[in-house]
């Protein structure tokens, strides 16, 4: 169970994340949706205490991240491709983790076989490639067996077996009563793994809906979500179909909430 | 352990994981990166050849320098070389982690900031500690042997001789301890490496050309050379016990505000 109230986050005088609430349910597939720059990464960081907010919170099984008395063992977290030293092996990677988290070392070598990393298990990950690496983040995440799990955009650099096995593993993890938050800018890969979703534009909630009620009108959930966003893209070429005038200048054109430009986190 | 403490849900176990957790998670870090090793290998090896050329090279004192000949002062000059590789492995032990990414994973395992920079301080410093003090042992023993036979070998037992040994020894542990905690308040490795050889060797030197010890005499690399590895202090520098009290202030200082920014900052 994930609740986020009223999480802000500025940057300056642009704010990342602004009042942002909704509650992630466990035993189904949360999608949680944005374009690029919306701040579903950075709303994450802040679920797992990495970013402090500047006002709200956000709470994991009722507690905040830091307050947490096993943290691995309640929330895992693939957060970003790569979060390990590249001149560490997959194997200590991990049992560095697990030493931290009070977990057994035999349950690191469960996970690299899960992940299906057992072969290069002692190579350096340096040399991992990218889905490599996006299987190591995940063996990491799935390390402490947590009720809770967030995924930031887990299919890049996944081939196709890839990216089917990473949704078959969400939902069977959801399948077993666990809470799990997974991030995408893809739209037909959220049609077919969430059940539920939670899409923000420009830090803002736009909408925390199940994926059945978004596309109850027969529109598709691409259609929907580009309804939902259409005011609240940060980054948009001029070639697509709502092409405009010079965004860096007045990227806000269109739509009334906007404020101002945003720079990459 | 069970598999049924593995299982979903809070609460699936008693009490809360503890420094020994972090400890042992930093243990497992530093022993499995080679560079650890190398760089390691580089202390212990450079400073006994740096002990053993320069004892190889010292001449007897003239008659009027008899008084002030120091020859442990002589082995011990490896020390400076030994502080900027331990300095080095200490700085990258925070910053490597920030440069990788794996800063996420760690404090996703230990959101209390506090026990991480802790664990690698006393995991990094412990072992700089053993180490140096054995290398700084075996530097003089093995450096001494190195000395013209003309000249009187010193001797453990010799006034302050002991001293001066165990001090160098734990000088490397403090810079350990420091170098994690510029780590962790600068976090980028080229001007974290900056910061450190600035302190260690650039100011100091640039000082010391200006205005003599004045100034000079109060930075680490001096205190090391002209206070703790003399077995006859210098009346001109700071006297050894206040040179390693204040070391240990600066340590604190360094390591406090390194704790400060971890706990402040986004990670």
């Amino acid at each position: 169970m994930i609740s986020v109230r009223g999480l802000t986050k500025r940057y300056g005088s642009t704010a990342a994340v602004e009042d942002l609430s909704f509650d992630v349910a466990p035993g189904a597939v949360t999608g949680f949706l944005g374009p690029n720059g919306s701040g579903k990464s950075t709303t994450m960081r802040m679920i797992m205490g990495l970013d402090a907010p500047d006002a709200g919170q956000a709470l994991v099984n009722g507690r905040p991240y830091a307050e947490l008395a096993w943290p691995l063992r309640e929330v895992g977290a693939l957060l970003e491709a790569r979060t390990y030293h590249p001149g560490r092996s997959a194997s200590r990677h991990l049992r560095a983790l697990a030493a931290g988290g009070g977990i057994p070392g035999a349950r690191v070598d469960e996970v690299l076989r899960t992940v299906g990393l057992s072969e290069v298990a002692h190579r350096r990950a340096g040399t991992f490639s990218l889905g490599m690496a996006q299987r190591l983040g995940i063996a990491g995440a799935l390390l402490g067996d947590p009720g809770v799990l967030l995924f930031d955009e887990p299919v890049n650099g996944l081939d196709p077996e890839g990216v089917r096995w990473i949704r078959d593993l969400m939902k069977g993890l959801a399948a077993e009563g666990r809470t799990v938050l997974v991030s995408s800018h893809l739209i037909s890969e959220m049609a077919l793994t969430a059940d539920h979703l939670v899409v923000i534009g420009q830090g803002r909630l736009l909408a925390d809906t199940s994926v059945a009620e978004l596309t109850a009108d027969g529109a598709s959930l691409e259609e929907a979500f580009f309804r939902l966003t259409s005011g609240s893209a940060t980054y948009r070429g001029t070639a697509g179909p709502s092409a405009a005038a010079p965004h860096a200048a007045a990227p806000s054109d269109t739509s009334p909430t906007a404020t101002s430009h945003r720079s990459t986190r | 352990m069970s598999t049924a403490a593995l299982s979903p849900g809070p609460g699936v176990l008693a009490g809360r994981y503890g420094f020994a957790h972090v400890l042992r998670m930093e243990w497992i870090k530093l022993r499995s990166l080679r560079s650890t090793w190398w760089a390691l290998f580089t202390v212990v090896a450079g400073m006994i050849a740096m002990g053993v050329v320069t004892m190889a090279n010292t001449k007897a004192p003239s008659a009027d320098k008899a008084a002030t000949f120091d020859p442990t002062n002589n082995v011990l000059a490896g020390v400076a070389l030994g502080q900027l590789v331990i300095g080095v492995i200490g700085v990258l032990l925070v910053t490597g982690e920030y440069s990788s990414g794996s800063m996420r994973s760690t404090l996703a395992a230990v959101p209390r900031r506090p026990l991480v920079l802790a664990a690698k301080a006393a995991v990094f410093g412990g072992v700089t500690l053993v180490l140096s003090e054995v290398v700084a042992f075996l530097t003089f023993l093995v450096g001494r042997a190195a000395l013209d036979p003309a000249i009187e070998q010193p001797s453990l037992t010799d006034g302050g001789v002991l001293r001066a040994v165990l001090m160098s020894g734990a000088y490397l542990g403090l810079i350990a301890v420091m170098a994690v905690g510029i780590g962790a308040l600068v976090r980028h490795t080229a001007s974290a490496i900056g910061v450190l050889v600035g302190l260690l060797f650039v100011v100091p030197a640039m000082l010391a050309g200006a205005t003599g010890t004045t100034v000079a005499k109060f930075f680490p690399t001096m205190i090391a050379g002209n206070s703790l590895a003399v077995s006859r202090p210098m009346p001109e520098m700071l006297t050894p016990w206040a040179g390693f009290a204040l070391l240990l202030v600066y340590t604190a200082v360094v390591y406090a505000a390194g704790v400060r920014v971890l706990v402040r900052r986004d990670a």
